[in-house]
């Protein structure tokens, strides 16, 4: 138990540092939008002038950023409903194991 | 059982996009999508064997795959702002090499990067190949690799966890930049030259991020072994490749 609630406090400690990352990046980065990292890549290399054309293009792609964004939402959402039943699944088991 | 089947369902079957470090459709050329293809294939076969033999044994592993996966997917979801004022976002792959061992994380990788090509677009299937070798080989390796070293050294758990996360993390991108370096050499200082102007992109930018995903492995492994699900000694055991051998031995006895 006492090893318990030291997860617990260590854990807290752990998600404010997380937090505070992308606070302190936001403040960093300035003025900028923020834009992907992999996009810039692709940028560069069209910048670089060696006239490389990308010689195929994406299947299919969201036809705009409003169905982008639900199909972003839409895996956070499912991906955090499965991490958090499996740990609902285990916490129940301990104190079903506990309660006996 | 069928719970768990109906989980890892939901998962393969609905679109989800999930790592940034994605090469670009297109912007591989072809000899390099062939080549990188090619090399990725062995991890496919490796990989489908390991994560079939890990449910053969032992049928519960089916939600811890399906915990990997949610993991991977919700951190890849979450794009976050980074110093240098782009974007980018953690792999999870460290905390699924923890849990089901490098040679599983090839398909679990894969997976991911297939569902993000085909609906949104990011990636590509040119690039399947060499993104996936990045992912899901490089940054499982690594991760394992750091965490094993560390460990032997007598450094504490949690550290070791954190930096074979971060340290995992890392790597992908830049064996990403080597990638796209061999691809497109610079014209005038060649190979060097344009590594480090991806190393540029993409290297600063994933510092923070892979800090974060480190720290957010090491609080969801707290929880996992503060519900004794699993005991610190159990993590990054290499079960996956010695099973194989066992078993193939096993079948060629009988």
């Amino acid at each position: 138990m006492a090893q318990n609630k030291q997860f617990k406090l260590q854990n807290y400690i752990l998600l404010i540092i997380c937090l505070l990352i992308p606070i302190i990046a936001l403040y960093v980065g300035g003025d900028s939008e923020f834009g992907g990292a992999d996009g810039m890549a692709a940028e560069l290399i069209d910048a670089e002038g060696n006239g490389y054309v990308p010689w195929i293009d994406n299947i299919w792609a969201p036809p705009g950023g409003e169905t982008e964004s639900l199909l972003f939402s839409l895996q956070s959402a499912i991906g955090a409903g499965v991490l958090f039943y499996f740990i609902g699944f285990i916490k129940g088991k301990k104190a079903g194991i506990n309660a006996k | 059982m069928t719970k768990k089947n109906l989980y890892l369902f939901a998962l393969l079957f609905v679109p989800f996009p999930a790592f940034s470090m994605h090469i670009m459709e297109g912007y591989l050329p072809l000899e390099w999508s062939v080549v990188w293809s090619l090399v990725f294939i062995p991890f496919i076969i490796v990989g489908t064997k390991s994560i079939k033999q890990l449910i053969a044994q032992s049928p519960e592993k089916r939600m811890v795959l399906a915990m990997v996966v949610a993991f991977a997917f919700v951190l890849s979801s979450l794009k976050m702002p980074s110093v240098t004022g782009s974007s980018s976002h953690a792999t999870g792959m460290a905390f699924g090499t923890a849990l089901v061992g490098p040679s599983s994380m090839g398909i679990v990788g894969t997976i991911v990067l297939l569902f993000q090509v085909f609906l949104l677009a990011h990636g590509g299937i040119t690039t399947l190949g060499a993104n996936a070798f990045a992912m899901a080989f490089i940054g499982p390796v690594v991760s394992y690799i750091v965490f094993k070293v560390l460990k032997k050294s007598g450094i504490k758990f949690r550290i070791s966890l954190f930096s074979a996360a971060v340290i995992g993390n890392l790597a992908t991108y830049v064996f990403t930049s080597l990638q796209l370096a061999l691809a497109h050499p610079d014209a005038s200082s060649g190979i060097g030259g344009a590594f480090i102007k991806f190393i540029g992109i993409f290297g600063l930018t994933q510092v923070p991020v892979a800090i974060v995903e480190g720290l957010l492995t090491v609080m969801v492994v707290n929880l996992l072994i503060g519900n004794d699900f699993v005991k610190e000694s159990e993590l990054f055991s290499f079960k996956a490749f010695s099973q194989i051998k066992t078993r193939g031995v096993a079948h060629g006895t009988k």
